[in-house]
């Protein structure tokens, strides 16, 4: 055992660093680190970059055109990039669709759709919670009904995450009614441009438009679009889940927040004193920071059984368990650490020439609207209850 | 002892909570809110006219009631999320002028915002003071016969609608001296006073106020000069009981919805109320309700009580609110799953008002600090 990062990660460290420093323009630095909302150009433009470095796909294997890191590179590469106020990369194509392809697919499904997702030609979304489908996800009931080479799809999904962005969607669709409700759903990749598919805004509590519905009227999809076998879509639903889930942690992203959150407690005046030297404060603080910290090594941990070939289990529901906990602690506090200037919600008018600044001190900026949108991360990739069920089953078998 | 509603007491009720049912639904109050004022100058009428405004203040300027029927109307505004700047002028506003008033000053004010002509406002808090009533850096002056106006006063709610702003000013001491504290009335109009206006999280209306060599007279000193941290420090214990009450009302709207909700959406084949881990959870709702609920009796019971024991009460109570609170609305919105989290659901709007109500005349742990220190 050994916790020290040999010579050669310690090369890479500095390696990613430097890149960071040369190639991250500075307006998404500022976006980022001011907690602003990133247009889809935004996203884009950051995973272009990276694909030119061919840095875009860490963990996938070098044949796919990842570059097969090992955890501790993973780790490395998260905790510079969020230091460096690196916009995220989203989870959709590269940690969820993409593994499915380049491990079901057949070698047109990987030819095709591999590369376009690397470079950004193709937004993915995810199409899997249902109105009536949520913790309950395998009673979903959006029906795909074969005719002849095609399926021809019925039905709604919901919580769609930038699905107004997207290019494509993938779907697990009901291809057979009758017998147990797993064994009869299929995994299917939709163009976003197939008639009959229509995109609805939700606005959530921060008064942002992050997900939406979709709606499927009668749109034809081709029986080639499916991944794997038919009415075996459950299987590659859940495989995706636990990469989803193991990617959930987001440590260097929580490091990144607590540093931040650190930062402003600093710099806050409370009446004489700064807002860190109030033993209060800053023992809730240094709580968050050791349950930051075990999540780190659980996390390590976890990733390097992953890399000695061992899946991710009913572990990755632990590390979505403690990730998202830990991540609201830190909003959370970031907005105590406020005071009275959490309240100011004015919707940036961000028009170019417009001279909007935010009530308050410069580090308020959005910081009401994390911790809003935050309360939905124990809620979306399994709700924590479920996260919960899983352990109890798969790990302690009660 | 009785917990009981006198018949008053109870007519008052019935009153307010009709009100709130029948005219105060939610689409109604998300347009209300939405609107340039943050609320409707028609429901300002109809509470002035109902004798909502003079609820609390003197009889001799039109007042009835007390703590308990401020109680009683507050929960109400919880109920319906109320956006009107009730807190701001009769309970904040029209308290300090009370408690610390001239006749004259009494005469003009309290009268007419009983009838709904006057709104007021509060400026306490500063960019640097925290929670500290008694962190007041802006100045005032004498000259002449009145006073020049100098500071900044940070997230006053109501004070783009008011007529007039009572802000806390330094007449001498350093910034953190109990001694020294004034209150001034001002005219929103005033020359040198600036507002930056703004909509706050929970749907209501904020500004910061800026004084720069703004001039008042003799008669805009509201009580004695120098000696006014008492009177701000009873009148803000009026209104955490006031806002205690608010909070029930928030509180006990998400109990009913989530406990419905938990009811009616089935997965697995099953009402999610079945699942003991949610059934567990709305019961820990259900005790901080309560809890919540016999504090805000308590302190509502206690604000005529001696300085220390009210402080006590206001402290302890606030405490409960903020934590309980903040519980409810979390928890309604986890439970309710990604519908929680929409701007469709009322469920979010209270989610964020009573966090608001947490942080508002300082949060748990700042009077949680102030419960150990009166009770060492």
């Amino acid at each position: 055992m050994d916790l020290a990062f040999s010579p050669d990660e310690q090369a890479f460290r500095s390696e990613v660093r430097a890149f960071l420093e040369a190639e991250l323009p500075d307006d998404l630095r500022h976006k980022v680190r001011q907690r602003q909302e990133l247009a889809r150009e935004d996203y884009l433009c950051w995973q272009r970059i990276l694909h030119a470095r061919g840095w875009i796909a860490g963990s996938w294997p070098k044949e796919h055109g990842g570059c097969d890191w090992t955890p501790a590179q993973r780790h490395i590469f998260d905790e510079e990039c969020h230091a460096a106020d690196a916009p995220p990369l989203l989870p959709f194509g590269l940690q969820m669709v993409g593994p499915v392809i380049y491990t079901f697919g057949r070698p047109d499904q990987k030819e095709f759709f591999l590369p376009r997702l690397l470079s950004g030609e193709h937004w993915w979304c995810q199409g899997y919670s249902e109105p009536g489908s949520g913790s309950d996800l395998a009673s979903l009931q959006t029906a795909a009904v074969r005719d002849g080479d095609d399926y021809i799809i019925n039905g709604q999904k919901i919580w769609t995450s930038l699905a107004h962005h997207a290019d494509w969607i993938f779907c697990l669709v009901r291809t057979q009614k009758e017998g147990k409700q797993q064994e009869g759903i299929s995994f299917l990749l939709i163009d976003m441009k197939t008639p009959g598919i229509t995109v609805r805004p939700l606005i959530l509590m921060d008064q942002g438009h992050h997900v939406n519905e979709v709606f499927f009227e009668n749109v034809r999809v081709p029986v080639a679009n499916r991944i794997g076998e038919e009415n075996k879509g459950w299987t590659y639903a859940k495989f995706l889940l636990g990469n989803e889930r193991a990617g959930i942690a987001e440590v260097a992203w929580n490091k990144k927040l607590l540093q931040r959150l650190k930062e402003m407690a600093a710099d806050t005046p409370a009446s004489g004193d700064r807002l860190l030297d109030d033993a209060v404060f800053s023992r809730k603080v240094a709580e968050t920071e050791v349950k930051l910290t075990a999540l780190e090594y659980c996390n390590l941990r976890i990733l390097a059984a992953m890399q000695e070939g061992s899946p991710p289990g009913g572990e990755a529901s632990m590390l979505k368990l403690l990730g998202s906990e830990v991540t609201q602690a830190i909003t959370e506090l970031t907005v105590e650490a406020l005071g009275y200037y959490a309240a100011p919600y004015e919707l940036a008018d961000r028009t170019p020439g417009s001279n909007w600044s935010p009530v308050g001190p410069d580090a308020a900026e959005g910081v009401m609207g994390q911790h809003l949108f935050m309360r939905a991360i124990t809620i979306a990739g399994g709700s924590s209850e479920v996260q919960k069920n899983i352990i109890a089953k798969m790990v302690l078998g009660l | 002892m009785d917990f009981n509603l006198s018949e008053e007491q109870q007519l008052l009720k019935d009153s307010v909570d009709r009100f709130v049912l029948d005219d105060y639904d939610f689409e109604k109050r998300r347009k209300t809110s939405n609107s340039d004022d943050g609320f409707s100058r028609d429901n300002w009428k109809t509470f002035a006219e109902l004798g909502w405004l003079a609820v609390g203040l003197p009889e001799e300027y039109g007042g009835f009631g007390g703590p308990v029927e401020t109680m009683i109307v507050m929960e109400a505004i919880g109920r319906g999320l109320v956006t009107e700047p009730y807190l701001p002028t009769v309970i904040l506003g029209a308290g300090l002028v009370a408690e610390a008033g001239t006749d004259a000053q009494k005469e003009s004010i309290l009268g007419a915002v009983a009838e709904g002509s006057c709104m007021l406002a509060f400026g306490y808090a500063e960019p640097t003071s925290r929670f500290n009533l008694a962190d007041v850096s802006t100045t005032a002056e004498k000259k002449g016969d009145g006073y020049v106006l100098n500071g900044h006063k940070s997230v006053v709610y109501g004070a783009a609608a008011a007529d007039k702003i009572i802000v806390s000013a330094r007449t001498s001491g350093g910034v953190r001296d109990n001694d020294g504290i004034s209150l001034f009335i001002v005219d929103n109009n005033t020359k040198g006073l600036t507002r930056r206006d703004y909509p706050t999280a929970d749907g209501l209306r904020a500004s910061e106020v800026e004084m720069e060599n703004v001039e008042v007279g003799a008669d805009a000193l509201l009580g004695t000069e120098g000696a006014a941290l008492p009177v701000i420090e009873k009148v803000v214990d009026q209104g955490i009981a006031a806002l205690c009450a608010e909070a029930v009302g928030c509180m006990e709207m998400l109990k009913d919805e989530t406990n419905e909700y938990l009811k009616t959406r089935k997965q697995f084949g099953v009402p999610i109320g079945k699942f003991q881990v949610l059934q567990h959870r709305m019961v820990d709702c259900f005790i901080e309700l309560e809890q919540s609920r016999s504090m805000t009796y308590m302190v509502t019971l206690k604000l005529d009580e001696d300085t220390e024991s009210r402080r006590k009460a206001a402290s302890s109570a606030k405490a409960q609110i903020g934590k309980g609170g903040v519980f409810i609305g979390a928890q309604s919105v986890q439970m309710h799953g990604g519908m929680g989290m929409t701007d469709e659901l009322k469920i979010s709007h209270y989610y964020k008002r009573l966090m608001q109500i947490d942080t508002m005349f300082g949060n748990r742990d700042w009077h949680l600090k102030q419960f150990a220190a009166l009770t060492q």
